[in-house]
């Protein structure tokens, strides 16, 4: 069962090495992380992938929360989510063969984004399996270069991250506090 | 006001409350070491390794409850603060570290005694700082002193450029409360988990409460006693939990672990209630997990969140300070009578007794290290403060020194550091004067301190040191002996004539052979005034029983023999 954790944190230089070097120490299996700036110009925002069979998503979670330079953390994995990936495939493509990735393209609502005569470069976005998908089927024509960028996660709903780590600001007064008293930031 | 960083710096620690610190100069951190002769009231002890200024820093902090401090250089001085950063890390006891660092421009060019010490300290302290703008520092070191103290408290590191040092500013300590985004420690417990936590008390039949080093860091220990009296339950502190219940109390059952006794382990073993509070199931008390615990649940109290659940499974984890949970607790737990589990107890207890070989008798020249615990709990009449280091004299004080008064024991729990004690013990100095302070330690972590006896008298410390000499690296050697057929490697060890060695430092030095020269000597070092060394000349390969070995069961214990057979192979 593959987690999805969304982090806050403070946009200050090192923070992105204390991240990995937690990961690191406490022996952390983390499939993918992606950092990148917020609405709010001292907040960065991270996605992190745990596959939880091994590792314990719930420690990493506390864990991140340790840190001093993170504001806030949340298990997003049951919860309604928007995941996202992206990946920028660049594939053999000739007269013959060209027409037939076009269609699969099209089909996965890609995009072409680079033509040369013998090859093609296709900007595919959705989750993983999607990518993965349509990656695979690619794949025969001759990949000659790949890069994804991991997966990116909001919750669906107008509830809403305060960047500055205030509590949500839909109203919403529930506890921060899960059953074990630890502490979330989101809107439930 | 305008004025410099390295101003900045003194006055800001002035405004923390500091009136000592342990440091060490050199060229990064000059600027702060030339202005300090502005600031006499700020004492500063020079020690002479700067892995000691931040031990005595760590021994201030746990002797006094404040925050301790050390400063030190660039480079190697930085570096050589990290052990006793990892230890204070690990023992979660409060220091502010100040380093200096190479100059802004040359951070980066591997300039002379450049090391990236924060890049360096990352997973051994709570959090660090680089300060690049003396504009940031007065504010960065309230933040440090906020973030060392609160929550689980722990160390913190804040490297000062030279530059930084000698820029100007205008000097406005805040005083605002801390706000830091990331950082809001969690007073108290959920009220939820709480009455969930006291239905599983008030239900149980066979309660046990493991007591950790949070309740004494929180000042919980009347609400620890307060419960342990109210549900009728036996208490077992972990080795930082020592002195958290005073130790003579009928309810206190000492240490647990791999060194605890036998009825205090089997205790817990069988509970069929577990409540765990200011502690974290290290392997050292838990002994193999898949084995632990049979019949318990297990209520879980830690100011860490990260704590519950980490190594044992909790049944009720309640996040919290352990005084404010426990004050939460108490009014809905019932009074109770637990008169046959108590009981059982006692029937493991006596079998204990029978074995203890403070209760065998043994010829006058046969100087065992508990006759040297037992006898210096009982000549000062357990008002001292110890200090221990790692291994066998560590385990033998615990188990045979009563620990009856709170903030009784320093020692190094979680990291294990040989060269902690002696340390350790003169930042306890400083921070209680008037208290009597004996510093226990064997001969291999001593060798790793003496030059910290010109300290001691350069600082006129009125410091004990009882070093159980055994001729071996003992831990080690027990180990040796139990797990790998008693092959002796590395763990012989030659030592100085440490009686001279005292006297070299002006230091008296005695030294002990036999039974009955214990309590005179311990008698002429108390009643000395000023520091002195006493050798105590104990049996060479004594093991310390009970043992729960690497990897087996809490209740699998290698017990005290019946007689224990003193031999001295090397003579």
């Amino acid at each position: 069962m593959k987690h999805t954790l969304v982090a806050l944190v403070e946009n200050k230089p090192g923070v992105l090495t204390r991240v990995a070097s937690l990961f690191r120490r406490r022996n952390f299996n983390i499939e993918s992380l992606t950092v990148s700036e917020t609405e709010v110009p001292e907040v960065s925002r991270m996605t992190i992938v745990v596959d939880a069979s091994r590792t314990n998503a719930a420690l990493v979670e506390q864990n991140l929360l340790k840190l001093v330079n993170v504001i806030a953390v949340e298990d997003v994995t049951d919860k309604p989510i928007v995941s996202r990936d992206l990946a920028l495939i660049k594939v053999k493509a000739n007269k013959e063969t060209r027409t037939e990735i076009m269609q699969f393209v099209d089909i996965y609502r890609a995009k072409i984004v680079d033509v040369c005569p013998d090859s093609l470069i296709v900007e595919v976005t959705g989750p993983e399996a999607k990518v993965q998908t349509l990656l695979d089927l690619l794949r025969p024509f001759g990949i000659l270069e790949m890069v994804r960028t991991g997966r990116v996660a909001m919750v669906r709903g107008s509830g809403a991250y305060a960047g500055n780590g205030h509590p949500p600001e839909n109203g919403n007064e529930n506890s921060p506090h899960d059953a074990n008293g630890r502490q979330g930031l989101l809107p439930a | 006001m305008q004025l410099t960083g390295a101003e900045i710096i003194w006055e800001s620690l002035l405004r923390e409350g500091v009136e000592v610190l342990f440091g060490f100069p050199g060229g990064a951190i000059l600027p702060t070491y030339d202005a300090l002769s502005k600031y006499p009231q700020i004492h500063h002890v020079l020690v002479r390794h700067e892995q000691n200024a931040a031990h005595m820093a760590d021994g201030y902090a746990r002797a006094s409850g404040k925050v301790g401090v050390c400063m030190a250089t660039s480079g190697p001085g930085a570096t050589n603060l990290t052990t006793g950063l990892a230890t204070a890390m690990m023992d979660s006891s409060s220091i502010v570290a100040i380093t200096g660092q190479v100059p802004t421009k040359a951070l980066g060019t591997d300039a002379f005694q450049e090391t990236d010490i924060t890049g360096v300290t990352l997973p051994i302290t709570k959090h660090n700082f680089l300060v690049t703008r003396v504009e940031d520092l007065a504010r960065t070191i309230r933040e440090a002193f906020h973030i060392a103290r609160t929550g689980r408290p722990g160390p913190v590191l804040i490297d000062v450029p030279k530059d930084v040092q000698i820029a100007q500013t205008e000097f406005v300590y805040p005083t605002e409360p801390v706000r830091l985004p990331g950082y809001r420690p969690q007073p108290s417990g959920s009220p939820e988990q709480v009455r969930k936590a006291a239905a599983l008390i008030n239900a149980a039949q066979r309660p046990v409460i493991l007591a950790g080093h949070g309740i004494i860091i929180s000042g919980a220990e009347d609400e620890l006693m307060a419960l342990a009296e109210r549900c009728d339950a036996p208490v077992a502190t972990t080795l930082l939990g020592i002195s958290s219940i005073p130790e003579s109390h009928p309810k206190c059952l000492g240490m647990m672990g791999m060194h605890g006794e036998a009825y205090t382990n089997l205790a817990i073993q069988n509970a069929d209630l577990v409540v765990a509070i200011g502690m974290r199931f290290d392997d050292r008390v838990t002994g193999n997990l898949a084995s632990y615990l049979p019949h318990a649940q297990v209520i879980h109290v830690d100011i860490d969140a990260a704590e519950i659940n980490k190594n044992v499974p909790a049944d009720v984890g309640i996040v919290g300070d352990a005084k404010a949970v426990l004050k939460q607790l108490l009014p809905l737990v019932e009074s109770r009578g637990h008169g046959e589990w108590w009981a059982q107890i006692e029937e493991w207890r006596k079998d204990v007794r029978a074995r203890d070989i403070i209760h065998q008798e043994f010829p006058d020249e046969v100087l065992l290290a508990p006759h040297v615990m037992r006898e210096l709990w009982r000549v000062t009449g357990g008002s001292i403060l110890v200090t221990t280091d790692v291994g066998q004299h560590q385990m033998w004080e615990a188990q045979y020194f009563r620990h009856d008064r709170r903030r009784q024991l320093i020692t190094s729990g979680g990291l294990g550091t040989m060269g902690f004690a002696l340390p350790a013990s003169m930042g306890a100095k400083f921070a209680r004067p008037d208290e009597e302070i004996w510093c226990v330690v064997g001969d291999g972590g001593f060798q790793m301190s003496i030059p910290e006896l010109a300290t001691i008298v350069q600082e006129k410390l009125d410091i004990k040191i009882a070093i159980i000499n055994n001729g071996f690296l003992g831990m080690v050697r027990q180990w040796q002996e139990l797990m790998y057929d008693r092959r002796y490697v590395a763990t012989p060890l030659l030592q100085p004539d440490f009686v001279k060695l005292a006297e070299a430092y002006g230091i008296l030095g005695l030294r002990v052979t036999r039974q009955t020269e214990l309590a005179p000597a311990i008698a002429r070092a108390r009643a000395h005034r000023g520091p002195v060394l006493i050798d105590f000349r104990v049996e060479e390969e004594v093991n310390v029983f009970p043992m729960v070995s690497p990897g087996r069961a809490l209740h699998d214990m290698i017990r005290r023999p019946l007689h224990v057979v003193a031999t001295d192979v090397t003579k």
